[in-house]
C-alpha cells in the first residue's frame, strides 16, 4: 500500500534552498498568455476620443465597485469554498477594472491608481446596482445574478467593439464573467428551491435590488458618441429579461413587479452607499500623497 | 467516501480495545510490524495502512491545527483587502488570502483521511477546543503588517513546512508540497511590500520598521517552545512526521532573515543577535514564552475577535448550507 520511495528525506536541503527565495519576483508572474492590465499600460494607443475614455471608465468603475463589495466576503462566506469562489470573482472583476481604468487613463493622463484613489465620489461612473451593500448571502447572489448576466451579454457584444483594446479586454473578461454567471445561477437555484427561509430571503433580495436594474440598460448620449466602440445597452435588455426570467422560473421565484428607481450613477449622482465604500477604499492611499506601494 | 472514512476510524478503536485487554490481536501485531517497517525504511504511510492510535491522533491534531491556522490566518490580512493602497496590491492580497482558504481546504481533506470529518474539526475550532497558530491572534494594525506577515510569518511557516513535505503520512506530505509552493509566493509578496515601503517616504519606512519590530519575536515563537520544553517533538520525530527540532528550524529561519533584512535596509529588533562561530548557532534574545503561553491559552489581543468572526460567518451561513443540502436532497430524489 505504501509508496516505494524509500528515504524520502533525501535532498531535503535542496528543498530548503528552492523555497524562501524572497528576491525572486512575486508579481511579474501571470498564468498563460492572457492580456494583463500591465500590458495595456505599456503597449498600444489610448482611447481615440474622450467619449471612449469615458465609456472605458464606466465599464471599469462598475467592475471596481463590485470587486470592492465582493472582496468583503473573503473570510466571511457561508462555506470556505465560497470564500474561494467569491474571492475569485472579486479578483476577476478587479482585473477587468484595472484593464479598463488603465486604458481610460491613457487618454485622461492618469494611472489606474490615480483614477481609483484620487477621484471624488461624483467623478465615479458606477451604476447604483453594484454600489448596493452586500446584505445577506441572498442579496449578494441576486446582485451577482443581475450583474453577471448583464456583463456577460455586454462583454460578448463588446468583443466586436471597433476599439481593439476594449474588444481584447472583453474577450478575456467574457470567459470569466461566464463563470460568474454560472456561479450565480447555481446559487439562485439552490436558494430559490432550498428551504422556505432561503426562498423568502431571495424574494426580499430580488425586490430590493430590482429597482436598480433599469439604469444598466438606459441609453445615454455617450452611447451615440462612442459609436461602434460601444453598445447601446437597451439592445441587451430583452435577452437579459429572457435569461433572468428563465433562471428565476427554474428557481421557483418570480420577476418582481417594482418600478425603477431614479438612478443617475453614470452622471456622478450616486447612492448614499458609495461615499462610505470610497472612504474605506481610498483612506490609506490618500494619507500618503505621492507615495508608491 | 464518508462511510469509508468512518470504517477506517473504527478499525483502530477496536485495536485499542484489544490493547486495553493487554492482548494485541494478530491483526494488530501484523499492522504494527508493517508500520514499523515503513517508518524504519523512511517511506510513506497511506490512509488504509494500519497505524498506531497515537500516530493517528497526533496527525489529526497537527493537520487540523494547521488547517485552522490557514482559515483564522485569513482574517488579519482580509482586514486590509478593502483598504489596500494600490489596485495591484489589492489584487495580490486577495489572491493570497484566497490561497489560504484553499490551503485550509486541502488540509481539512488530508485530516479527513484519518477518519475525522471536517464538520467535527470545524466544531472543535468554533468551540475553542482546537488550537491554531498563535501568531494570528496579533492584530494587523498597518498596511506594513501585510509585508511583515508575508515575509516573517509566511517565512517561518515555510521553514516549518518544507520538511513536512516529506512527512511519513502520505496525504499530509503531498498537501504540503502544494502549500509550500504557494507560501513561497506569499513570502515574496510580503518582502516586496516591505521593500517598497523601506524605499519610500520616511513615514512608509517607519511603518515598515514598526511592523518588523512587532512581528519579529512572535514569528520566532512560531517554531514552538525550545527543544527542552517540547515533550511531543521526540515522538513526532520518531514517527518521521517532524524532521527537525523546533530549535533547529528556528536557527535556519533566523539565518535566513538576518541576510534578507539587510536587503530591506531595515533592522531586526534584537540587540543580542549574533552568530556564534564556536557553536555554529545564532544567538538571539530570550523569547517571551510567558506571552506565548498567554496568547495560546486565549489571552492574546485578538483571540476572542478571531473566533467570534469565524462563528459569525458559520452561523450566518447556516441557512445557506441548509438550503444547499435541501436542494441536493431534492435532486437526489429526482434521480432515484
Amino acid at each position: 500500500m505504501s509508496s516505494s520511495n524509500t528515504h524520502i528525506t533525501e535532498g531535503i536541503e535542496d528543498d530548503f534552498a528552492s523555497f524562501g527565495d524572497v528576491t525572486a519576483s512575486a508579481t511579474r508572474v501571470t498564468p498563460g498568455n492572457a492580456l494583463r492590465p500591465e500590458d495595456i499600460a505599456v503597449a498600444g494607443e489610448g482611447p481615440a476620443s474622450d467619449a471612449v475614455a469615458e465609456y472605458a471608465l464606466q465599464l471599469g468603475d462598475d467592475a471596481l465597485i463590485l470587486a470592492q463589495r465582493l472582496s468583503w466576503w473573503i473570510s466571511r462566506a457561508p462555506e470556505i469554498e465560497e470564500d474561494v469562489a467569491l474571492g475569485n470573482i472579486a479578483l476577476d472583476q478587479l482585473g477587468h477594472a484595472r484593464s479598463f481604468l488603465i486604458y481610460a487613463g491613457k487618454r485622461l493622463g492618469k494611472t489606474e491608481d490615480e483614477l481609483a484613489y484620487w477621484r471624488e465620489e461624483e467623478e465615479f461612473r458606477s451604476a447604483h446596482l453594484v454600489e448596493q451593500p452586500n446584505g445577506d448571502f441572498a442579496v449578494t447572489i441576486v446582485r451577482q445574478l443581475l450583474v453577471a448576466v448583464y456583463q456577460n451579454l455586454l462583454y460578448t457584444e463588446l468583443t466586436k467593439s471597433s476599439d481593439q483594446t476594449i474588444a481584447a479586454v472583453c474577450a478575456k473578461a467574457v470567459k470569466e464573467v461566464d463563470y460568474h454567471r454560472d456561479h450565480a445561477i447555481q446559487w439562485t437555484l439552490r436558494l430559490g428551491r432550498g428551504t422556505e427561509e432561503s426562498a423568502r430571503r431571495m424574494r426580499v433580495a430580488l425586490a430590493d435590488l430590482w429597482p436598480y436594474v433599469g439604469e444598466l440598460f438606459a441609453d445615454e448620449q455617450l452611447h451615440d458618441d462612442v459609436g461602434d466602440a460601444g453598445v447601446h445597452p437597451s439592445t441587451l435588455r430583452s435577452a437579459w429579461d429572457e435569461e433572468i426570467s428563465a433562471v428565476l422560473a427554474d428557481a421557483g421565484l418570480e420577476v418582481p413587479q417594482v418600478p425603477d428607481a431614479m438612478s443617475r450613477g453614470r452622471h456622478g449622482e450616486h447612492s448614499e452607499h458609495l461615499g462610505y465604500l470610497l472612504a474605506e477604499m481610498q483612506v490609506l492611499a490618500r494619507k500618503h500623497p505621492g507615495a508608491t506601494w | 467516501m464518508a462511510e469509508h472514512h468512518t470504517k477506517q476510524a473504527a478499525a483502530p478503536a477496536e485495536g485499542k480495545g484489544a490493547h486495553l485487554s493487554a492482548v494485541p490481536s494478530d491483526a494488530e501485531r501484523a499492522g504494527q510490524a508493517h508500520f514499523d517497517e515503513i517508518i524504519a525504511k523512511d517511506s510513506r504511510i497511506e490512509p488504509r495502512d494500519w497505524m498506531p492510535e497515537g500516530y493517528r491522533k497526533t496527525l489529526t491534531r497537527q493537520i487540523s491545527q494547521h488547517a485552522h491556522s490557514e482559515i483564522i490566518g485569513m482574517q488579519p490580512e482580509a482586514n486590509w483587502i478593502t483598504r489596500a493602497p494600490s489596485l495591484k496590491r489589492k489584487a495580490i492580497l486577495m489572491a493570497k488570502v484566497q490561497d489560504e482558504a484553499g490551503h485550509g481546504l486541502y488540509l481539512y481533506s488530508a485530516a479527513e483521511t484519518l477518519g475525522t470529518p471536517r464538520d467535527e474539526l470545524n466544531d472543535q475550532l468554533l468551540s475553542g477546543r482546537a488550537k491554531y497558530s498563535s501568531i494570528f491572534n496579533y492584530p494587523a494594525r498597518t498596511w506594513a503588517d501585510m509585508g511583515a506577515i508575508g515575509w516573517l510569518v509566511d517565512g517561518a511557516a515555510i521553514a516549518n513546512q518544507v520538511p513536512l513535505c516529506r512527512a511519513s503520512y502520505g496525504p499530509y506530505g503531498r498537501a504540503m508540497v502544494r502549500v509550500c509552493k504557494e507560501e513561497s509566493f506569499h513570502q515574496r509578496q510580503g518582502f516586496e511590500i516591505l521593500l517598497e515601503l523601506a524605499n519610500g517616504s520616511d513615514q512608509q519606512k517607519q511603518m515598515a520598521q514598526d511592523a518588523v519590530d512587532r512581528f519579529y519575536e512572535p514569528s520566532l515563537m512560531m517554531f514552538g517552545p525550545p527543544d527542552g520544553d517540547s515533550p511531543n517533538s521526540q515522538q513526532s520525530m520518531a514517527w518521521n512526521i517532524k524532521r527537525f527540532t523546533n530549535d533547529d528550524l528556528r536557527q535556519r529561519f533566523v539565518g535566513m532573515i538576518v541576510e534578507q533584512v539587510k536587503v530591506l535596509g531595515l533592522t531586526l529588533p534584537d540587540p543580542e543577535l549574533r552568530f556564534d562561530e564556536e557553536s555554529g548557532q545564532w544567538i538571539h534574545k530570550e523569547l517571551n514564552w510567558d506571552e506565548f503561553k498567554a496568547v495560546i491559552s486565549g489571552n492574546g489581543p485578538c483571540n476572542v475577535q478571531r473566533l467570534a468572526r469565524r462563528r459569525e460567518a458559520h452561523e450566518n451561513g447556516a441557512w445557506v448550507r441548509e438550503a444547499a443540502a435541501a436542494y441536493a436532497a431534492q435532486q437526489a430524489e429526482k434521480v432515484a
